[in-house]
């Protein structure tokens, strides 16, 4: 399902198999459970990069772990389940005591490009995978803390309607340009990540206080933290 | 510690010197007094101020090391810059950075207090130096990185790589608006930028009252910290 590796300063955080990496519970659990790892092991220096194998990053939630529920009732308890479980793994990334970095191998929709974008910078293929928001087009409402992830990380009025209001299947080139990803220079998945290791190590060297880069970088999303229940560590300082 | 001039319609503040121009309690008391100065003088509602220094530095923010000596320094300086920073938002006029040397933490807040920033592209960066020196960001800086820094991705460069941000780099990133290419020049272009602005005559307080409007939420920032920081010790308090 997931797996964490360690390289020198870095921390692989891969979710394994060819299949979409929908989040369902199982998986939210476990993704959950390797940050913790990640933040327990922290040290100065230490980098997350998140990938995953095959075609998707992630396609969102397990919707038909949900319909499996046999009722349109609990249907729908059980998309309540994923995306309130689904909250402490975005706020687990946004506390964790090092620099963050999402190298997406494909496709990112709904709660998959939720935790792309929870990540500190975000690097996609140029040839293939799209960004998706796809509620508008299944009628399912935005909880409010994505909404509020969309406030804080895409900064134009004109990003958030293309991504959130269009239905559009957004690719690299296009990201970039809206600002929504950091880069979609590479042509490989394999291109992706060797950027990505790059830039980790290059952060690593810095040998950065992790619990004061997680504490400047929830001071940046305040809206989106409080929502989290993440409080910044200190308020008042010089 | 800093000089004010006035040259013809417009105000020049000069951090005089050819040190750091740290932001310590005296320095800061000699910038307020200058702006009450300002404020005062019966044609500031059609005016601008011109904000320089000389030397290396704009300004290489707080005296850290005056306050390793005298922790309770700290809090002064702090509160000192919150009042100065308020002063500027609220100034009747528009105001120019000439940044012609280094701006960092607390002295790239004061060149982000002023309305534009120009900055001489030869030599000399702004510099969110806090993630280097083991510093959080106090709420009001970010709010105002927030107001200047428009895209979420510079705004993570200035707060989150400590990266030394040239003219160059600045004006891609928004925060310059622009480059000149000497000490001379970005001074010089800030003059004339002054001197345009004052031909339009825009009311001084009218702008001024806009300012705190659109910088609102600085302000309210600043004004939480006034409250937080009275005698209370902060630890988790929401943001």
């Amino acid at each position: 399902m997931c797996t964490l590796e360690k390289r020198g300063d870095l921390f692989l955080l891969t979710l394994t198999g060819d299949d979409e990496h929908r989040f369902h519970p199982d998986t939210i659990a476990s993704v959950l459970s390797l940050l913790e790892q990640a933040k327990s092991q922290s040290t100065r220096g230490s980098v997350l990069i998140t990938t995953a194998h095959g075609k998707f990053f992630s396609n969102g939630f397990d919707l038909a772990w949900a319909q499996a529920a046999g009722s349109q009732t609990g249907a729908v308890n059980r998309m309540h389940q994923m995306v309130e479980s689904f909250k402490p793994v975005i706020a687990a990334l946004f506390d964790l005591p090092m620099p963050t970095i999402a190298a997406l191998n494909g496709h990112a929709a709904a709660s998959g490009l939720m935790f792309a974008l929870s990540h500190d910078y975000v690097f996609m293929r140029n040839d293939r995978g799209v960004l998706y928001m796809s509620e508008v087009d299944l009628g399912l409402p935005l909880p409010d803390y994505f909404a509020a992830m969309f406030a804080a990380k895409i900064g134009t009025g004109i990003a958030r309607r293309e991504l959130l209001l269009s239905g559009k299947k957004i690719k690299g080139e296009e990201a970039v340009a809206l600002g929504i990803v950091d880069s979609a220079a590479h042509d490989s998945v394999e291109g992706v990540v060797e950027a990505t290791v790059s830039l980790g190590e290059s952060l690593a060297a810095k040998k950065w206080n992790g619990e004061v880069y997680a504490s400047i970088r929830k001071s940046l999303y305040p809206g989106l933290c409080a929502m989290l229940s993440l409080t910044a560590k200190i308020a008042a300082s010089p | 510690m800093c000089t004010l001039e006035k040259l013809d319609r417009l105000f020049l503040l000069k951090l005089t010197g050819d040190g750091e121009h740290r932001l310590n309690p005296t320095l800061l008391d000699n910038l307020r007094s200058a702006i009450t100065q300002i404020r005062s003088d019966p044609s500031s509602s059609q005016s601008v101020l011109i904000t320089t220094s000389d030397g290396k530095f704009f300004s290489n923010g707080y005296d850290l090391a005056l306050a390793a000596s005298d922790p309770p320094l700290r809090a002064v300086m702090a509160a000192k810059l919150r009042s100065l920073v308020a002063d500027l938002i609220s100034l009747p006029m528009p105001t120019i950075a000439a940044v012609t040397g280094h701006a960092s933490a607390a002295g790239f807040l004061l060149a982000m207090s002023h309305d534009y920033i120009l900055m001489r592209r030869d030599r000399g960066f702004l510099y969110m130096s806090e993630l280097d020196i083991e510093l959080v960001l106090p709420a009001w800086f970010v709010a105002m990185i927030r107001m200047k820094v428009a895209s979420p991705a510079a705004r993570r460069d200035v707060a989150l790589t400590a990266g030394k941000i040239t003219a160059d780099r600045g004006l891609e990133m928004g925060i310059v608006d622009s480059r000149h290419g000497s000490a001379a020049e970005t001074v010089e272009a800030a003059v004339k930028l002054g001197e345009e602005i004052v031909r339009r005559g825009a009311d001084g307080h009218v702008y001024g009252r806009m300012r705190e409007t659109l910088l609102r939420e600085v302000l309210h920032a600043i004004g939480s910290n006034e409250s937080a920081s009275n005698g209370v010790r902060n630890s988790g308090s929401k943001l």
